[in-house]
């Protein structure tokens, strides 16, 4: 069943009619792409087609949020019936409600989100990509003997939000992915994972095939004859593309989701000097092609660059319309939308500005510490900072790697480890809406044997 | 709103005119000489959700998500395509890409596609749906737990709920003839609370649930269990002292610290990691992987449980699966197409998010039997060490068995005697030596309160897990001094 700004349009007239006194809508429609190969052969193929509206309506402050993937007339009605009555059973918030007519982008630019190469290229040359780049791992080295495949993603979508301060907005974007996980294993038989993977939202911005899976392939290796280290407190450097989730807890810490409800480590923090002035972090939803950028927010703001963190000066929250108000601010542009769930503060481009050490130069600095490549659990507090996560490595000796290390932790709190970024990277890695370089923090307590 | 309607079988034909002959007619355009296996999922889910903040109605939200997934299985090949549109038209073109990969256009042999059949079990059937339940009745709930967190203690400054209903009706038809559906409800609740003194601030949480009706859920105000224990953490940890690192002694507390099993064995049993040799358990099977006290088992056919399903998504009725018997490695978790490539039968834990996602095998229930001993007589037995009563998430490496979990609650344990709170502590472990170090298993069995939900390549699904008190010996307690 067809449906189109119009039909939303005047869904949103109707509710308007009874008696709603605004409401938005965002409607998505989105194609998706993936394919498996494992050991040469192709293991799954994927192919997926999907439409949603997500309907928000006001009756003054009180408010609901529904949404469906069912466009027939009658479904329409329901979800408008479901959503009066729903936003009329809510208590009134004082701080509900949409932007102000006047915030609304006015324009929307072209960020080059999208690539229609990475529609038209055929399946068979998405699966050859994903077969390319596992064979690379598989031929990298005769220790590599096994092998979780290597996969293709691409998907692309078409957003349209709607608001009834009558702003229209659209736009397409695209991403595609490679990725490729291998399996080591050592004489003993005891085995080792490592993956690696590119990601961009246009095809020239991937890896070749070849150099992603050598990439993987020496991820795995270095994995090998893994042992633990004893309890104690050195510092730690953290990979790149493991540093991007401290960034990630950054960003949970300065959203103003936390803020208001005092569930952030930086409650209170703005003007306090939270980290070295060596420090900057910006969110900037307007570079161009980039995996975070938008045109305009879940709101229908344009986005923006915001300094987050300036020589190590917390400036600002990010915020939506509705944590902007519950703070006495106004939104940063970082409201993002899915197509059933009200706005909620999200990065866009979310990122550390790299410093001009190499890696290489991080690490020859420290005597004796720990090289982080991989973490796992969910061991990070919001509220209080506290951290303490599995963590594997390399182990690093007089500034050079050594070992590798496995079946440890690292613990701080995240207070302390911002002040304690002794060195950043000029490596900032770039796949993810949330990028971080390589960063040296002075100390963390390593839990072992 | 919207009364939804029971069978699901009928729901597809009249909502969607997905009678027996359209089944058939999408599944004999799905095979080819080179398929050896085709089915579709549909799936009609509303679900509801709503918050509350300072005491006010935060948030209210309702969806509506249908659709349908095809599959095709030639050999250890799959071609999937799914679809929000139910429709013949759409699901013939999505046939036709899901068989692409056998890259054969020869019609089928025909599938004689049956009737409906009732699912094997008959585990949570509920007479109201919970996103039938007025709004109202959902705040009012919400609004008795906020006061009653608020009441518990003067420290507590901010108190958040939320309640979300889940109806799902789902309809599995399969090339072998098999049509076989399920309506599968879903309630709960969470609570958080910040407690706040001097400058300190600290968050404590609490959850729970299951495949149950509103009605049952709030009988007898067990929820308030949920409420206490949700402010009782957050004042605790007020008073928290910063968690030990090193290896020690651990005393795991019952119910939902069985996260261990599921985080340190349950994934590395799966089907496909084992298939491929990929898990640190491949090959192992017969083997001794823990100590004669320990016996574990994944079982999805327990009534009201969050983990539990009538029928796998894949149409396969669940059962209950022993791992581990008495210390030695006795089974598989599989789905259809993994348990047919190593030769062993489906086990009933072929689970899928959504018909979005193609099915894999995933545990449901996953919990320890009884031992013998008291949990006083544990946690008495330990000089120095920690224990554990509650977790947040945990996560495993399933190639080299190494698995992390993060306490929300815990102690020191001095002279046999549990002394301070501390905060902060993850464990970490490797799968296939963790059980082999579990010296004693107490005799106070008891499930989670509904509260887990596990991720795996992106897929979500609702489990449960179990365990009486237990203990390790020397496991590493990941904190800060």
């Amino acid at each position: 069943m067809a449906i189109d700004a119009q039909v939303v349009q005047a869904l949103l007239q109707t509710a308007h009619t009874r008696g709603a006194s605004g409401g938005d809508a965002l409607l998505v429609d989105s194609t998706s792409f993936e394919a498996q190969v494992r050991l040469g052969d192709v293991e799954t193929v994927q192919n997926s087609h999907q439409k949603r509206l997500g309907l928000r309506l006001f009756f003054g402050q009180r408010s609901a949020t529904t949404s469906t993937s069912d466009f027939s007339p009658a479904s329409l009605r329901q979800l408008l019936d479901d959503t009066c009555a729903l936003a009329q059973a809510m208590a009134a918030d004082e701080c509900a409600g949409l932007p102000g007519a006047d915030e609304v982008a006015s324009t929307v630019p072209d960020l080059g989100l999208c690539d229609d190469s990475l529609q038209q290229l055929p399946p068979a040359e998405r699966i050859a990509m994903a077969r390319d780049a596992e064979q690379a791992a598989l031929d990298y080295d005769s220790r590599i003997t096994n092998s979780e495949g290597g996969s293709y993603d691409s998907s692309q979508g078409d957003v349209t939000y709607i608001n009834s301060h009558g702003f229209v907005g659209h736009y397409r974007a695209s991403l595609a992915s490679l990725s490729v996980s291998s399996i080591a294993s050592d004489d003993t038989g005891s085995m080792q994972s490592g993956s690696w993977f590119t990601a961009g939202r246009r095809m020239d911005s991937l890896q070749a095939p070849q150099a992603l899976g050598q990439e993987a392939a020496r991820r795995t290796l270095r994995r090998l004859d893994a042992r633990r280290v004893p309890t104690q407190k050195v510092p730690v450097v953290f990979e790149a593309s493991v540093a991007a989730g401290l960034l990630n807890h950054l960003f949970s810490a300065v959203s103003g989701s936390a803020i208001y409800r005092a569930a952030s480590f930086l409650t209170d923090c703005i003007g306090e000097q939270i980290a070295p002035d060596t420090v900057t972090v910006y969110d900037d939803g307007t570079l161009p092609g980039a995996p975070g950028s938008k045109p305009f927010d879940g709101e229908g703001l344009p986005t923006r660059r915001t300094t987050v963190v300036e020589r190590g000066v917390l400036r600002t929250y990010l915020l939506d319309t509705y944590t902007g108000r519950k703070l006495g601010m106004r939104s940063t542009g970082n409201a993002a939308r899915s197509a059933g769930e009200a706005p909620s503060v999200s990065p866009t481009n979310f990122y550390m500005v790299p410093g001009a050490a190499t890696p290489e130069e991080i690490i020859a600095s420290v005597p004796s510490g720990l090289y982080v490549t991989g973490l796992i659990g969910f061991g990070v507090n919001p509220v209080t900072g506290d951290y303490s996560r599995g963590a594997s490595g390399l182990w690093i000796e007089g500034g050079e790697l050594t070992y590798a290390v496995e079946e440890i932790t690292i613990a701080g709190n995240l207070r302390q480890m911002l002040a304690d970024i002794e060195m950043i990277g000029n490596d900032l890695d770039r796949r993810r809406r949330v990028m971080a370089p390589t960063l040296k923090i002075r100390e963390m307590t390593i839990a072992g044997s | 709103m919207t009364q939804t309607p029971a069978r699901p079988a009928d729901f597809f034909d009249q909502q969607y005119g997905m009678s027996t002959a359209s089944l058939q007619r999408v599944l004999d355009r799905t095979l080819s000489p080179q398929i050896d296996y085709a089915d579709l999922y549909f799936q009609y889910e509303v679900s509801d959700a709503v918050s509350l903040e300072e005491g006010e109605v935060k948030q209210g939200s309702k969806q509506v998500n249908q659709g349908v997934g095809i599959r095709a299985l030639a050999g250890d090949k799959t071609g999937y395509a799914f679809s929000d549109e139910i429709t013949v038209p759409s699901l013939e073109a999505a046939a036709g890409t899901a068989r692409e990969i056998a890259q054969s256009s020869s019609p089928s042999a025909g599938v004689a596609v049956q009737g409906a059949q009732a699912p094997a079990h008959d585990l949570y059937a509920v007479q109201v749906a919970g996103t039938d339940v007025p709004v109202q009745r959902k705040l009012d709930l919400l609004q008795h737990i906020d006061s009653f967190c608020r009441a518990y203690d003067p420290r507590i400054t901010k108190v958040q709920t939320s309640f979300s209903s889940v109806h799902k009706l789902v309809l599995v038809a399969t090339s072998e003839g098999k049509v076989v559906g399920d309506v599968q409800p879903l309630l709960r609740l969470n609570v958080a609370c910040i407690a706040e003194a001097g400058g300190n601030r600290q968050n404590g949480s609490a959850g729970g649930g299951g495949r149950i009706a509103f009605e049952t859920f709030i009988e007898g105000e067990q929820y308030l269990d949920l409420a206490r224990e949700a402010a009782r953490r957050a004042v605790l940890n007020l008073d928290a002292i910063d968690a030990p690192a090193g290896t020690m002694d651990v005393v795991l507390g019952p119910g939902w610290p069985g996260i261990l099993l599921h985080e340190a064995i349950g994934h590395g049993l799966e089907g496909d990691f084992n298939r491929k040799g990929t898990s640190a358990f491949s090959g192992r099977i017969g083997e001794r992987i823990a100590s004669e006290a320990c016996t574990v088992v994944d079982d999805g056919t327990i009534p009201w449980r969050r983990g539990s399903l009538n029928v796998d998504d894949e149409g396969t009725p669940t059962s209950r699966t022993v791992l581990v018997e008495n210390g030695i490695l006795c089974g598989y978790l599989q789905d259809r197409l993994n348990a047919r490539l190593m030769g062993m039968a489906p086990t009933g834990n072929g689970r899928r998010q959504s018909y979005a996602h193609m099915p894999m095998p995933r545990m449901t229930n996953t919990f320890m039997l009884n031992g013998e001993s008291t949990p006083e007589e544990i946690i008495g037995s330990v000089r120095s060490g920690l224990y554990a009563v509650s977790f947040g998430g945990g996560q495993v490496d399933i190639t080299n068995g190494k698995f992390v979990f993060s306490a929300n609650e815990a102690y020191l344990i001095e002279d046999g005697k549990v002394t301070r709170p501390v905060k902060g502590a993850s464990l970490i472990g490797n799968g296939p030596d963790v059980l082999t170090r579990i010296g004693m298993v107490g005799n106070d069995f008891a499930l989670d309160t509904g509260v887990g939900t596990c991720g795996k390549n992106g897929q979500a699904v609702p489990v449960g897990v179990g365990m009486p008190t237990i203990r390790i010996n020397a496991i590493t307690v990941g904190g800060t001094h």
